[in-house]
């Protein structure tokens, strides 16, 4: 029995692709931001349409591609058999970036529903749909064939992933067609905010969070070449992560016409979500602890570290940021840009590179990718490139905060919206420096990555035979 | 408010989740007493070498899950979020809301009662008066007109001492508190495609550019037919309409042949937004008072 690799080829492929375009259209409406001239007055290309295509584009395309991608790799290693129903893992592939395509022409065309995140029209809606039940028989059909007993707890991850995206994406996007790009959503009011911030947070925390864990929970103790810090810690904060991550959506409604006591229920939970978000740092960091004079000689380790310290960071920040008081100041501003980044930019984009990093030279029978030195120049520029954008996220959005909330006894603002604007210029100018970094490396992890897969034919991989567990099994 | 079956429903299950919690913690402190593999591990393996390590929860990792859960029900005892259970403080985000402008209120009387017994020259005369008055245009006015009140295409310029509407301080005070809809129909259908050419000529040379004579005399003929009954008889226009005047080299929609042929085919609509529902009285007059200075300065 051989393990079916094409599929997770092709995906890593795209992944990179994506992560460019993706990033690329991230750039230009930073540009925009500082020079809006530069859409130039064509209507595809104005800041409103692209600002859809960028976040679709980074979490649908890129992150989509690699959780995909390396869940096929991953579900067949730790359960030892070839992935389920082989046709159906390649209509997931062609299937996917279909979706994407039609994202690309329709975002641009301003067809949308309107909804962050879910901003695909009812037609591209049915077809995510198809793609994900396809998926869903493909990982889990693997799962029940394995031919070990315990569940590694990657898939774990990857299993709630796939469930609660399936959940998410249809209840949000209930909604009456009117023609072929127009549709009107079933929810009103406070009911319709409600719905789509329990599907915009559930995102992150299903889609960006446990995904991503799920390639952490494989790829750092694969690399590090050690054992996971602890079982018993991942049990407790893989329940605890999906049971409290559901409760968190409302803190994004915080003062508006959401009932108090929804906004205090969303607060309160979301400060629970503290220590599951951190349980799944302090087993990778401790999986790595032990290992670190390999850090010296392995960049993709390097990733994967500052992939986990940006998601202590980040899970530490949300929480927060969910407190009404400090959310007051943070609400609306580029602080939640910056928060946003350092988890899709820190903790998604650096934990997918460590991951691919480790898988590409192994889909070749190799250790190493074509140049690790390379990989050691993407991750300086991309980690300079982070830290650039997120400070000056914070120093903007801390200070936008302030000078909208400050007011004269007169009962005038004092400061105009524009002022705002102007003095949050130059920080707009250094958050696109940092992004042009962060693209900048993403073009040489495609050179390495071309080179690496383009050295010969691929070979096929026979099954790992189980190991025996002994009285474990 | 919720009837009593989401009331308990909500209730119940807020409070199971976190209870649920800190039984998982308990419970999982059971499963660590269990002896695991002499190496520390669970003794499972997959893809060759990946193993786990059965280590016990960290410590303070558990102290912060339970303060947290402690935080939640503390908190909802306090605050509104069990249901229909306001919680023991009372707050609410519009009590916190209403508290905020009963103060700001306050504060803005003892700012603003000075400045009701003064006429508008004192208000002008006045620099704190002013300097109010320029933070409500910058706050409300500059969007449309510009920081500096200069305006910009479709929005007048307030410097000029120029007057759509009228210059004195009632007039002004009116156009900001009432609005004011400035509506030229379209003439094109009535002038025809040569009448409005023609008219055009005669507009231009109303405002002193150059025009062909020949139409410039044909349009006149037209002008005081069509037109003259808001621009009047000789172009100067009319404040009581809005009807600016055609004779001074002052446009608000573009004085290029192109741009007065556009204004006639189409007709041009400006729309001055009230204000008397956005800002209050006390701030209106500073406002108008504020305005009347650009003009003057």
């Amino acid at each position: 029995m051989t393990y079916n690799d094409k599929v997770v080829r092709q995906f890593v492929v795209m992944t990179v692709i994506w992560g460019i375009v993706g990033m690329l259209v991230g750039v230009i409406i930073a540009a925009q931001l500082w020079l809006p001239v530069l859409n130039f007055d064509i209507p595809w290309l104005t800041y409103g349409r692209l600002r859809p295509l960028h976040t679709n584009a980074v979490i649908f395309a890129f992150g989509g591609s690699a959780l995909i991608g390396t869940s096929f790799y991953v579900v067949q290693r730790t359960c030892h058999v070839r992935l389920y129903a082989g046709g159906l893992a390649s209509f997931v592939f062609w299937g996917w970036q279909l979706v994407i395509l039609a994202a690309a022409i329709s975002l641009p065309m301003g067809w949308t529903q309107g909804k962050e995140y879910a901003e695909l029209e009812w037609p591209i809606d049915i077809l995510i749909t198809a793609v994900w039940v396809a998926y869903a028989v493909v990982f889990f059909g693997t799962v029940i064939k394995r031919r070990v007993s315990h569940i590694y707890v990657a898939n774990w991850f990857y299993a709630a992933f796939i469930i609660t995206i399936a959940l998410l994406h249809i209840v949000n996007n209930l909604a009456l067609p009117v023609t072929a790009t127009k549709s009107y959503e079933v929810y009103t009011g406070a009911v319709d905010a409600m719905v789509q911030w329990w599907y915009g947070h559930n995102a992150v925390g299903f889609f960006l969070t446990a995904g991503f864990l799920a390639m952490m929970y494989y790829f750092v103790p694969k690399q590090a070449e050690g054992p996971v810090y602890s079982y018993r810690l991942s049990i407790v904060h893989f329940w605890a992560l999906i049971a409290i991550y559901m409760w968190a959506g409302p803190h994004h409604l915080h003062y508006t016409a959401l009932p108090d006591w929804v906004q205090s229920l969303g607060m309160v939970f979301s400060l629970i979500l503290l220590a599951p978000s951190w349980g799944g740092m302090i087993n990778g960091v401790m999986t790595l602890s032990g290992h670190w004079h390999k850090l010296r000689t392995d960049p993709v380790l390097k990733f994967m570290i500052v992939a986990l310290s940006f998601y202590g960071m980040s899970t530490f920040e949300g929480p927060m940021m969910s407190i009404k008081t400090v959310n007051a100041l943070s609400h609306y501003t580029d602080w939640t840009i910056g928060h946003v980044h350092s988890g899709a930019l820190g903790w998604v984009a650096m934990m997918t590179i460590g991951s691919l990093y480790s898988l590409t030279p192994r889909l070749m029978g190799k250790k190493v990718m074509y140049s690790v030195k390379a990989v050691d120049t993407h991750f300086w520029i991309a980690t300079i490139g982070i830290v650039l954008y997120i400070a000056s996220r914070w120093i903007a959005g801390v200070m936008q905060g302030l000078m909208w909330r400050a007011f004269n006894d007169d009962g005038t603002l004092t400061y105009t919206f524009i002022e705002t604007i102007a003095a949050t210029k130059p920080y707009y100018i250094i958050r696109l420096l940092g992004g042009t970094l962060f693209l900048a490396g993403m073009f040489i992890m495609a050179w390495n990555t071309f080179k690496t897969l383009g050295q010969a034919k691929a070979p096929e991989f026979k099954a790992a035979e189980p190991a025996d567990w002994g009285e474990h099994a | 408010m919720l009837n009593s079956f989401w009331n308990w429903f909500v209730i119940i299950i807020t409070v199971g989740s976190i209870l649920a919690c800190w039984w998982l913690l308990h419970w999982t402190k059971g499963v660590s007493d269990r002896s695991p593999d002499d190496d520390g591990s669970t003794g499972h393996i997959w893809d060759e070498d990946i193993r786990e390590l059965n280590t016990p929860l960290p410590r303070w990792w558990l102290h912060l899950f339970n303060i947290t859960i402690v935080f939640a029900l503390v908190y909802l005892v306090i605050f509104p979020g069990l249901g229909n259970f306001a919680g023991i403080s009372g707050w609410s985000q519009i009590g916190q809301y209403d508290a905020e402008v009963a103060r700001a209120t306050e504060a803005q009387e003892s700012v603003f009662g000075r400045f009701r017994e003064m006429d508008p020259d004192a208000l002008m005369a006045d620099s704190e008066a002013m300097e109010i008055g320029g933070r409500l245009f910058g706050n409300n006015c500059a969007m449309c007109h510009g920081s500096d009140g200069r305006g910009a295409k479709s929005f007048p310029n307030l410097t000029d001492g120029n007057w759509l509407w009228g210059g004195s301080y009632d007039q002004v005070l009116t156009s900001i508190t009432k609005g004011r809809i400035g509506a030229m129909p379209p003439m094109g259908a009535a002038l025809g495609e040569d009448g409005t050419r023609e008219v055009v000529a005669y507009v231009q040379q109303l405002s002193g550019q150059k025009a062909d004579p020949d139409m410039a005399a044909a349009g006149q003929a037209r002008f005081q037919t069509v037109c003259m009954a808001c621009h009047g008889m000789d172009g100067t226009g009319n404040q009581a309409l809005g009807a600016p005047n055609l004779t001074d080299d002052i446009w608000l929609y573009g004085g290029s042949p192109a741009d007065i042929e556009a204004t006639i085919n189409n007709g041009r609509n400006g729309n001055m937004p009230a204000h008397e529902n956005l800002l209050h009285e006390d701030r209106l007059r500073l406002l108008a008072a504020y305005v009347m200075g650009l003009s003057e300065s």
